[in-house]
C-alpha cells in the first residue's frame, strides 16, 4: 500500500507533493569543518571541475551537479561527507557547544553524528549508540575518514541505555553521570526518504508504523531521562506518519519532565508547524512548535524535527 | 584459555595487569605508573610522533591515549573512565607493541598537518597512484626507511595522504582498500 496519500489533507499543495516524491534527490555532500573550511573544499571542488550550488540556507551544505563525491580529492582528505539535505537540520537544532556530553541514540551510519561532532569542534565527549552491530562499523568508518576524533561508540538497545560503562554512580573523577544535549534520530517507516529510495515503501503497513511507534517513544523517552535539567533533547524522523511524530512527542511531554521549545529553522528554509489532530486524535497544543518538512518545499526528501527541554 | 581468564577475572574483580582485548585501558602518563607489561606510555607516544615526524606534542595536549587489543592505540578527545568496554573512543592512531610502529591514515591526516620529518612530498601522478593503494619505484628518497607520511600540496597548503612504506627504493601505499580510490 502507497500511503503517501494518507497525508493530502495535510499539504498545502497535493500534486506538488505528490510529483516531488516523485522526483530522484540531488546528490549533496556536507562541508566537515574539523578537516578543512567551506571557502576550501569549494574550491578544491572547483579546481577539479566538479559542478555545484551552495544552498541557500547554509553555506557548507552544497548540492552537486552529477551523483557521488566519492571520487574526488576533497572527498578523499575527508572534506566533505555525503548527506541528505534535510537530514542536516537536527544537528543544527540541537545546537551543541563544544566540550558538552551528547548522546546520539541512533548514530549508525553516522551523517548527523559526524555533523556533531563537526559543531562541537571535535572536543567534549560525543557518545554514538546503535543497536545495530553490523552497522557500527560504517559508523566507525565514517568518523575516522572525516578525523572525528571526540566519539564514543556504544552498542545497547537506545531504550534502556545505561551509564554503567561510563562510571555511573562511581566517584571515579570522569564518570558520565548525565547528558548535556542529546539527539533521537529515530528508527521510522522512513516514508520521506521515498525519493532517494524509490522502494522504501513496498513495505509499509500501518502495524509496522505502530510497532515503530512504540520503539521511538521508548527512546525519546531515555533520552529525557538521561539528559540533566535544562538539558535539550532534538527527535526526528524521515517519515510523515503523526503516529511517529506529533504523537510520540505528546506521549513525551506526558510522561517524562520535558516540554517543547520553540527553535526556528534556517532562514530560506521552509517547514510548517506540527499537527494537533490527526484521524480522531489530539495532540498537545504545543506540538505545534515541531517541524514538518514536505519534499516540495526545498526540494528535499521528508522530514520531522522537534526540540525539547528537560524541565527536572 | 579466554574461559580460565574470563573466570579469574570473575573471581578477583578485573586483572589490571594484563592486556584485556575487549576493552579500552587509558594509557599510564610514564613508564613509572606502567601496570600492564609492554604497554606504551602517553610520554613514549607522544615522543615517537615528535622524533619520527616532528608533529609538535601540543598536537595532544586536548587527547587521552587508549589501548584496545594487542598495541592499537587510540587518542580521544575526552576522558572516560578506565577501563571501558565501548566499541570505539575517538580516533586509531597507531599501532605499537612491535618494533617498527606504524601510525594509521587517518591520524596522519588528522594530525600529522605541521609534521616535518619523514614526509615524502608526491607529485599528481605520484600522488594518485598512492591512493589506489599502488606500490611505486621512489628513487629521489634519501632519508629514512621504514614508514613515512605521504602528502601532496593541495588548495595552496600541504596535505597529508597517508602512509608509505619506504623499502629498497620502493614507496608501498598502505591506504586501507576501504579507503583506496582512483581519482586519476
Amino acid at each position: 500500500m502507497n500511503p503517501l496519500g494518507r497525508y493530502a489533507p495535510l499539504v498545502d499543495d497535493e500534486e506538488a507533493f505528490l510529483s516531488a516524491c516523485d522526483r530522484p534527490l540531488p546528490s549533496v555532500v556536507r562541508v566537515n569543518t574539523i578537516k578543512a573550511t567551506a571557502e576550501r573544499a569549494r574550491s578544491a571542488l572547483d579546481a577539479e571541475g566538479v559542478g555545484y550550488e551552495v544552498t541557500d540556507w547554509h553555506p557548507g551544505i552544497l548540492k552537486l551537479d552529477e551523483r557521488g563525491p566519492g571520487t574526488t580529492w576533497p572527498y578523499f582528505h575527508g572534506w566533505l561527507h555525503g548527506q541528505e539535505e534535510v537530514s542536516a537540520l537536527p544537528a543544527l537544532a540541537l545546537d551543541p557547544e563544544p566540550g558538552e556530553v551528547v548522546w546520539d541514540a541512533c548514530a549508525a551510519p553516522g551523517s548527523k553524528t559526524t555533523q556533531l561532532a563537526d559543531l562541537m569542534d571535535d572536543t567534549g565527549i560525543l557518545i554514538g549508540n546503535d543497536n545495530n552491530l553490523g552497522r557500527l562499523s560504517a559508523l566507525r568508518h565514517n568518523a575516522e575518514r572525516l578525523g572525528v576524533s571526540n566519539l564514543v561508540v556504544t552498542n545497547q538497545d537506545a531504550r534502556n541505555y545505561s551509564l554503567k560503562p561510563f562510571g555511573e554512580d562511581t566517584d571515579d573523577p570522569q564518570t558520565v553521570g548525565a547528558f548535556d544535549r542529546a539527539l533521537v534520530d529515530a528508527p521510522c517507516s522512513c516514508e520521506g526518504t521515498i525519493r532517494k529510495n524509490p522502494d522504501a515503501l513496498d513495505r509499509w503497513t500501518m502495524d509496522h508504523v505502530h510497532s515503530v511507534a512504540g520503539i521511538q517513544k521508548g527512546i525519546l523517552r531515555r533520552a529525557v531521562q538521561a539528559t540533566r535539567p535544562g538539558g535539550t533533547v532534538v527527535y526526528s524522523t524521515c517519515t510523515f506518519a503523526p503516529e511517529e511524530n506529533e504523537a510520540v512527542l505528546d506521549h513525551a511531554i506526558e510522561e517524562e519532565d520535558c516540554e517543547l521549545v520553540e527553535w526556528d529553522a534556517p532562514e530560506n528554509f521552509e517547514t510548517v508547524p506540527g499537527i494537533t489532530e490527526w484521524e480522531g486524535e489530539e495532540y498537545d497544543p504545543a506540538v505545534e512548535l515541531a517541524h514538518r518538512v514536505y519534499p516540495h518545499h526545498n526540494d528535499t526528501g521528508g522530514f520531522f524535527c522537534a526540540k525539547l527541554e528537560v524541565t527536572a | 584459555m579466554s574461559d580460565d581468564r574470563n573466570g579469574a577475572n570473575e573471581a578477583n574483580g578485573t586483572d589490571e595487569r594484563e592486556n584485556d582485548g575487549q576493552r579500552f585501558d587509558r594509557l599510564p602518563a610514564t613508564a613509572d605508573e606502567r601496570v600492564v607489561a609492554g604497554r606504551p606510555t602517553r610520554e613514549e607516544v607522544v615522543e615517537w610522533w615528535a622524533e619520527r615526524y616532528g608533529v609538535p606534542p601540543e598536537t595532544w595536549d586536548g587527547h587521552t591515549f587508549w589501548e584496545k587489543g594487542k598495541g592499537k592505540i587510540w587518542a580521544f578527545a575526552g576522558d572516560l573512565v578506565s577501563p571501558n568496554p565501548v566499541e570505539g573512543l575517538g580516533l586509531r592512531i597507531l599501532r605499537a607493541r612491535q618494533e617498527h610502529w606504524k601510525p594509521s591514515t587517518n591520524a596522519v591526516q588528522r594530525f600529522c598537518g605541521e609534521a616535518t620529518k619523514n614526509v615524502v612530498f608526491l607529485d599528481g601522478e605520484e600522488a594518485d597512484r598512492f591512493v589506489r593503494g599502488e606500490d611505486q619505484e621512489l628513487e629521489r628518497w634519501d632519508g629514512d626507511w621504514g614508514y613515512l607520511v605521504a602528502a601532496h600540496e593541495f588548495e595552496g597548503a600541504r596535505e597529508s595522504i597517508g602512509v608509505g612504506l619506504y623499502l629498497h627504493g620502493e614507496l608501498r601505499s598502505t591506504v586501507p582498500k576501504g579507503r583506496q580510490e582512483d581519482l586519476s
